[in-house]
């Protein structure tokens, strides 16, 4: 079947496009060149509309055990926002955190086509993609979270060169099918476990000796190596604490060069001055950013409301747990591999220092120049729930919006800000940077993200609105792998999307004296550890997609 | 490596049967008889090595066709006003589908042992909690407090494995490790240290859980009390008690849900829960739920996943309600609310379905004899011997993948559940 869309202004920044008025054609799935003489079975006239690849989410709980402790947690979100079946659509519920269905259902309503879970802790990365395996319609992907490992931590102790730790690290992306690596609190989840509440950048920590900055290096240096396309997915040191912009700012510097994404920045922008010693580092990490190429940030933009944090980081999440509103908390350290931390969370604008962090979380967006190396996200559930990111939108978009709800929040908040004096506006041609193309870029997803010929045919399209909120809440057409799912923002059709990973070459004689650790240590055999394929798809609702790692020196 | 060694016989098995799931089991494979021929245990080796019997559908006890059995369970699905999907012991995929069905036709889905698990999901609904699984006790476990729960005889190697285990992550002497027992005496000698010594047992009556509990709790969080003693232990054992947990560089305490019987246990885990917190204001100290048979925890985990609730849910509105004295499967058959029962047991023949006079369904284990013949019996395999799966740890962390070991043909449940939502009327 070949499908045109005509009329259309598209937006496409992987191949320069800002706006101009195109033709597309998809085939098969795909985007495809103008057909000679075939015969076009279905045409969309898109005049006036806007024309963009499917929004790609870089950094979003949405499966593994964490979030099922987080959902258990809160039968109060499930129980005041049930979600009815349809002729077409499964029953669910919830809005903070929702039920698989749901997030499938809610993420692809807003035009986004692919989301990754960034804290697939490799011992239970089975429960990750069992989640996942159930969210429909769009693709989606883990980063194996390393940093925290006995025997990485073990590895790193006994100084075992590099080569043996790429092996390791490349070993743990196959084994539990995933696209990238993830560090949270570089050794502090294993501290934790020996009842030490602080680690920083340059302390050793405890029984291994090893600091926080070596373990970043090394991860680092391996992905590098091993040309993994997306680099370092780092969760810092000192989580919300004021006055770890030192430590973030440290952490930039000392990376050596080596790319390095930096999560939800926003939790690590904060300055320790004034009255009540909170203030924000927005503009000194943006600066950073800005002088650091090598360097991208997510910022976990906090919006107010009830949510819930879920994090593996157990050691920050347990020194914030006083905080946690319905008064109630989750914590598990889990397997010798890492941990978890589930805290509900409600975000008051008239609160200085939430007020405060809403207001870091914006200057960041409009203070680090380049919206190839910033991304938009809340940390879904940590920032706030993922189905506000319209509203997120409109206030980068809309100045005089923004500015509108500044005058809402906390005066002192308000006035110790320089949010009101931020001229910047994003136009759509950035909103499509660093919603799609430089998402995909920074993922290695060299078929998602923007519309060229061979491009996946992922698309969205909205309607010309002054309100942005309402035009990235509604679109009027998703293709999803080229099969229409979503008219009017109304699901149509379900499918169920494919699985990102990376599986980078290694000597797999390592795996011996790894067996030998799981025999000695842990209650599973290595062999069972291992995800196989075919567990990836099950009764047809799954697919894998290998993504090659780069070739060297060709960026 | 799960694997074939020589003709036959399985190597590195995994095991759906017990809450431990350990997946060290070898299992030899005669035509279509198992024998667990390591690593076996009094509730993994019978649940293993039950005989396949008779694999025919039935209407009534008639033999039939599958085709036709399906056609009759949905038909009386379609005429039900409230169905009941129970039993649920089953893999991941069983869970999937029988929520699918659920879904479709509005019912009830329960849990055979929904009772026990619920004790637990209360108890972290209402003030959350900290835990710990099976590889962490392993490696870093000092002081084990097993509160009102006889180990042994629902886990009947967790000693063995995770307490007096040869070596730990950080060289610790194992059978310098302490366990105490407060209320149930063990059973047998599992948790005797290597040299023989007993654990040191405060004993009382299982319905005086709570109030020693209370009294815990209370000097766990620094609430003077004036009283002498009780349930017959002294205030001065308890509070050396809590001086040990806090001495503990990583106490674990833990119970077995299912064994208690005495009402609202859920308040009594609440309170550990509570003292647990209390001691992780100086040490480090994790709570271990252990159960977990009959795949509870995988049917808890699915559910939750799915619909945003653990079990039991509703889908009588259209959408997943989650009440857990109303949908409770005994209460909703004495009530004559549920007008149809699916009761799936693919785990253990003997888990057979209540007693009712409502029309049932039975996706059951091939072999399975019933005392009231069922409407319908469409006998199934078992994951992890007839089929693949993944089945859950009694920690609700770890899944393990389930391997088919013999070729019976038989249908999984999700196969079974599918096929009906496929051919519905
Ligand atoms: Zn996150």
């Amino acid at each position: 079947m070949l499908i045109k869309l005509t009329g259309g202004t598209v937006y496409d920044p992987m191949h320069g496009i800002n706006g101009e008025v195109r033709d597309i054609y998809i085939q098969d799935g795909r985007i495809t060149d103008p057909p000679n003489d075939m015969p076009i079975h279905q045409v969309y006239s898109l005049n006036n509309k806007i024309v963009m690849a499917g929004a790609i989410d870089i950094h979003s709980h949405i499966g593994g055990g964490n979030v099922n402790i987080a959902r258990t947690l809160l039968p109060e979100d499930h129980w005041a926002n049930p979600l009815p079946h349809t002729e077409l659509l499964r029953a669910g519920s919830g809005h903070i955190i929702p039920s698989t269905f749901a997030t499938g259902y809610r993420y692809a309503e807003m035009g986004y086509t692919a989301v990754f879970e960034p804290a697939v802790l490799p011992m239970n990365a089975r429960q990750a993609h069992m989640e996942m395996g159930d969210i429909p319609l769009i693709d989606k992907g883990g980063y194996a979270l390393l940093g925290n490992d006995d025997y990485g931590l073990r590895m790193l102790a006994a100084n075992k060169d590099q080569k043996a730790f790429n092996d390791y690290v490349a070993w743990i992306l196959r084994a539990s099918q995933c696209l990238g690596i993830k560090v949270v609190n570089p050794g502090g989840i294993n501290a934790f476990k020996f009842n030490q509440r602080r680690l920083h950048l340059d302390e050793p920590g405890p029984y291994y000796g090893v600091t926080p900055r070596q373990i970043l290096l090394r991860l680092a240096r391996a992905l590098h190596e091993l040309d993994v396309p997306h680099p370092l997915h780092v969760h810092g040191c000192n989580l919300g604490v004021p006055g770890n912009l030192e430590t973030t700012l440290s952490t930039i510097e000392g990376i050596a060069g080596l790319p390095m994404h930096l999560a939800h920045i926003q939790f690590h922008s904060y300055g320790a001055e004034g009255d009540r010693k909170f203030s924000s580092g927005a503009a000194q990490i943006a600066e950073a950013v800005n002088r650091n190429p090598n360097i991208t940030v997510d910022v976990g933009q906090i919006l107010f409301g009830q949510t819930v944090t879920v994090s593996s980081d157990s050691m920050q999440q347990y020194a914030n747990h006083l905080h946690a509103y319905p008064k109630k908390w989750a914590f598990v350290d889990i397997e010798c591999d890492a941990g978890c931390g589930i805290v509900p969370f409600k975000y008051l604008d008239k609160n200085f220092v939430n007020a405060l962090q809403w207001t870091i979380g914006l200057e960041i967006f409009l203070l680090v120049d380049d919206p190839w190396r910033v991304f938009l996200t809340t940390d879904h559930p940590n920032g706030a729930p993922f189905v506000s990111y319209p509203h997120l939108i409109r206030l980068l978009m809309d100045r005089s919006f923004r500015n509108d709800m500044l005058a809402t929040i906390h005066p002192d908040a308000a006035r110790a800000s320089t949010l009101g004096a931020i001229t910047r506006e994003y136009s759509l041609y950035e909103i499509a940077v660093m919603t799609r193309a430089g998402a995909a870029k920074l993922l290695g997803l060299s078929d998602r993200g923007h519309l060229g010929i061979g491009a996946a045919a992922d698309i969205t399209v909205y309607t010309k609105q002054e309100d942005k909120e309402k035009m990235f809440s509604k679109p009027d057409y998703v293709f999803k792998d080229g099969e229409l799912i979503v008219r009017n923002g109304e699901i149509i059709k379900v499918t169920w999307g494919t699985t990102h990973v990376v599986r980078p070459e290694f000597d797999n004689s390592i795996e011996k004296e790894l067996s030998n650790y799981f025999d000695r240590y842990l209650p599973m055999k290595l062999g069972n550890f291992k995800i196989h394929d075919e567990e990836m798809i099950y009764f047809g609702q799954g697919h894998i997609q290998v993504h090659p790692c780069r070739e060297r020196n060709s960026s | 490596m799960f694997y074939h060694t020589q003709t036959g016989i399985w190597e590195e098995v995994p095991n759906p049967f017990c809450g431990i799931a350990a997946d060290d089991l070898k299992v030899k494979v005669e035509d279509n008889r198992l024998t667990i021929i390591e690593n076996g245990c009094p509730v993994t080796q019978p649940a293993f090595e039950q005989a396949i019997g008779d694999s025919t559908p039935q209407i009534q006890g008639k033999a039939t066709r599958l085709e036709t059995a399906i056609a009759r369970a949905n038909k009386l699905l379609s005429h039900s006003r409230l169905p009941l999907i129970s039993g649920l012991a089953t893999d991941v995929e069983g869970v999937r589908a029988a929520l699918a069905l659920a879904d479709y036709y509005g019912a009830v889905i329960d849990h055979m042992d929904s009772k026990a698990t619920l004790r637990n999901m209360l108890a972290l609904q209402t003030g959350g909690w900290i835990t710990t699984t099976l590889g962490e006790v392993r490696n870093r476990v000092d002081l084990l407090l097993v509160v009102g729960s006889d180990i042994e005889s629902c886990l009947p190697r967790f000693f063995e494995r995770y307490i007096w285990n040869s070596e730990t992550l950080f060289g610790q002497d194992t059978a310098q490790r302490k366990i105490i027992y407060l209320g149930q005496s063990p059973s047998g000698q599992a948790a005797c240290r290597p040299d023989g010594r007993a654990p040191l047992i405060l004993s009382c009556k299982q319905e005086e859980l709570p109030e020693v509990v209370a009294v815990l709790r209370a000097q766990a969080v620094g609430h003077p009390l004036q009283a002498e003693s009780v349930a017959g232990i002294t205030m001065e054992k308890l509070a050396t008690l809590v001086n040990r947990l806090k001495q503990a560089q990583y106490g674990v305490i833990t119970w077995a849900a299912e064994q208690w019987n005495f009402p609202h246990a859920e308040l009594t885990i609440q309170m550990l829960g509570e003292i647990i917190m209390a001691l992780n204001k100086t040490t480090r100290c994790s709570g271990l739920p252990l159960g977990g048979r009959n795949g509870q925890v995988t049917a808890n985990q699915v559910c939750t996943w799915q619909t945003g609730y653990p079990i039991p849910i509703s889908f009588a509105r259209g959408y997943p309600d989650y009440d857990p004295y109303h949908y409770n499967t005994k209460r909703l058959l004495e009530s004559g609310e549920a007008d149809a029962l699916i009761w799936i047991s693919a785990l253990d023949q003997n888990d057979r379905p209540p007693i009712t006079s409502i029309p049932t369904v039975v996706l059951g284990r091939a072999g399975m004899n019933f005392t009231q013949v069922p409407e319908v019996f469409i006998p199934i395999g078992t994951p992890g011997i007839d089929h693949g799966g993944h089945a859950y740890r009694t920690d609700n962390v770890i899944a393990v993948p389930l391997h088919k070991l013999r070729e019976s043909r038989l249908p999984s449940a999700a196969e079974i559940l599918y096929a009906m939502l496929e051919y519905r009327c």
